[in-house]
């Protein structure tokens, strides 16, 4: 029992690291954003999704499970755009469009 | 904006290599095209791992592309397989050679739009297609946010994310997560001379050095023993570039994080060497599809094309990409002329544009390839772990002077070699190379 405490503990642990590591790398990003959000959600569908991959997928942590209110928050303004969280959405709940032109990540050093 | 624009002879959806190849394509014919893109400025919503390649470039602009902005000749190339503590890498480098160039995406795509500007194509920045308008089945235009344009031939080309094309029909099912490769990259910036003394490169930009690592035996990665992932690096002039890539359903199998991968790779002890006192100043993410040959969308139907990315157009085992998307939206171009010329927008008359591609190295190559990808991710295991820790122990036996006779070395060397390994597993990885090789052989 102690075993599995400490696995997950790490597991914990290491998610939060990588949650700061990304907004600092977030940090450095130009973004225009846009007052309304791109990516909808079927918080219906989400509340019956066990994996709820989405949160960890994205590579700019823009999904993160709310325990009290059984809702995932969208940060969309932190959306890099790869389109990587539609595809791995079992449930299809995502409604993914682009953000409005001129809108979301300016890129200009990749 | 005045009607004349929104009645054309041909709409290009999306001002990345594709797209501009092909607008380019038909403007030279003295053709009205439009070029609409959502960004703001060319590029900016755009990434990739660092360098373009000379031959499909001049093919498009010839002479014009002694102009390229580019930071770096990249013709040191590197292939290394990281296991825990170091690394084993075959290199070849020929500083004389210059056909591939390190260049950023916002400086590649102004570039190559400020060429199409002046050769007539009508550009139309900040500007999102939101869908096709179709009419009897056929595509005849399309709306953005605010308007729609009419042409009686359409070019997509506008990247991997597949929204445009579910809608028109041409892509029955999205993009499977095992068919797609998630990549990450950060610019990193460190002085100009710091860069050139770590890699040894030439102060006028005629050399650059390009790494393709495999493994994944290190750090808190040793958790996982699937991975199919591949850490990339490129120089430009006082920035480096470092990304990793990995497949997306190996991802969503073990819940894993692709940043989380990065900061790994960034402590392993060779990288970290390699990137030290660098200052992070962007991050960007994309995806690539990886499906190639049996994965691609309906490439034309009655009054549209698809090229580039949008069409699974993409060499992911060797960095090529805008080369595809270049020749295959001139090729597209070209197709649209044929069209506009006899007046027909029909699919039949379409079909040229699959002719032409079947022609060209780009059907060749994914024929080619067809197999490869999927059976390297099938025996990623062997790719990312066990190999890598078979070459550090074989060159721990050349390298470490430790008082026990070489020939013992290597009779035990290869015993655990063949007891370690089930011999299933040896044969799988037998046969996965061999039918990699035959593919390569054989194919087109
Ligand atoms: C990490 C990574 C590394 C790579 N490294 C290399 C490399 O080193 N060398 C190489 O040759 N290739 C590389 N590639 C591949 C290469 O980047 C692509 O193959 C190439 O950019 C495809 O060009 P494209 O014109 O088809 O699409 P893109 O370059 O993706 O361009 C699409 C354009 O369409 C626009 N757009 C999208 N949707 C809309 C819409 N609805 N309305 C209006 N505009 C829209 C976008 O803003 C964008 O400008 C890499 C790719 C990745 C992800
Ligand atoms: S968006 Fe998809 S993956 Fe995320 S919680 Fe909802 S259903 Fe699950
Ligand atoms: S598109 Fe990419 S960056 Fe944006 S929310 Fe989805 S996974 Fe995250």
């Amino acid at each position: 029992m102690r075993l599995r405490y400490a696995f997950w503990e790490i597991i914990t642990m290491n998610d939060d690291k990588n949650k700061k590591s990304i907004q600092d790398k977030l940090a450095n990003i130009k973004y225009n954003c846009d007052s309304k959000s791109h990516l909808i959600l079927d918080q219906e569908k989400c509340k019956n999704c066990k994996e709820k991959t989405c949160t960890f997928i994205c590579p700019a942590n823009v999904y993160e499970y709310n325990e009290q209110l059984d809702e995932i928050t969208v940060v969309y303004e932190n959306c890099l755009e790869c389109g990587a969280c539609k595809l791995v959405c079992e449930k299809k709940s995502i409604e993914w469009h682009w953000p409005k032109a001129s809108c979301g990540v300016v890129f200009k050093n990749s | 904006m005045d009607k004349i624009i929104n009645n054309v002879d041909c709409i290009v959806i999306g001002a990345g290599p594709s797209g501009i190849a092909a607008a380019i394509t038909v403007a030279r014919s003295g053709k009205k095209v439009i070029l609409i893109d959502r960004s703001e400025y060319p590029g900016s919503k755009n990434m990739y791992g660092g360098a373009v390649y000379k031959r499909a470039l001049e093919e498009l602009f010839c002479d014009d592309i002694q102009n390229m902005p580019y930071e770096r000749i990249i013709n040191d190339h590197t292939w290394a397989f990281l296991n825990d503590e170091g690394v084993f890498n075959i290199s070849y480098n020929n500083p004389a050679d210059s056909n591939a160039f390190a260049i950023k995406r916002f400086d590649l795509d102004s570039w190559m739009v400020n060429i199409a500007k002046k050769e007539g194509v009508y550009y139309i920045p900040s500007t999102l297609v939101t869908s096709l308008i179709i009419k009897d089945k056929k595509v005849v235009g399309i709306k953005t946010e605010l308007e729609e344009y009419f042409a009686p031939v359409t070019i997509i080309a506008n990247g991997a994310n597949t929204i445009l094309l579910g809608q028109a029909g041409l892509r029955k099912k999205d993009l499977e997560p095992k068919d797609v490769i998630l990549t990450i990259k950060e610019t990193l910036k460190l002085d100009k001379k710091t860069i050139e003394d770590r890699f040894n490169l030439k102060e006028d930009g005629t050399t650059g050095k390009n790494m393709l690592f495999f493994g994944s035996d290190f750090g808190n990665l040793k958790q996982y023993n699937n991975l199919f992932m591949m850490t990339f690096l490129f120089t430009f002039k006082d920035t480096i570039m470092l990304g990793v890539g990995c497949n997306l359903e190996d991802l969503k199998k073990n819940k894993l994080n692709i940043n989380y991968i990065l900061d790994e790779v960034k402590k392993h002890p060779v990288i970290s060497q390699l990137i030290k006192d660098t200052k992070s100043i962007e991050y960007s993410a994309h995806i690539i599809p990886e499906g190639g040959f049996y994965d691609m969308p309906k490439l034309v139907s009655d009054g549209v094309m698809v090229a580039g990315d949008a069409a699974g157009f993409i060499n992911g085992v060797h960095f090529e990409g805008t080369n595809f998307a270049l020749i295959s939206g001139k090729l597209a171009g070209e197709t649209a002329l044929d069209a506009i010329e006899k007046n027909d927008f029909s699919k039949n008359m379409l079909n040229n544009y699959i002719k032409r591609l079947e022609k060209s190295f780009i059907f060749k190559d994914l024929y080619t390839y067809r197999n490869v990808i999927n059976l390297l991710h099938k025996r990623a295991n062997s790719i990312s772990v066990y190999y890598p820790n078979k070459i550090k122990e074989f060159f721990e036996i050349i390298t470490g002077a430790n008082n026990i006779s070489k020939s013992q070395q290597y009779r035990k060397f290869l015993t655990n070699f063949i007891k370690e390994r089930n011999i299933l597993e040896l044969f799988k990885d037998a046969f996965c190379a061999l039918r990699c090789a035959l593919d390569m052989l054989f194919g087109k």
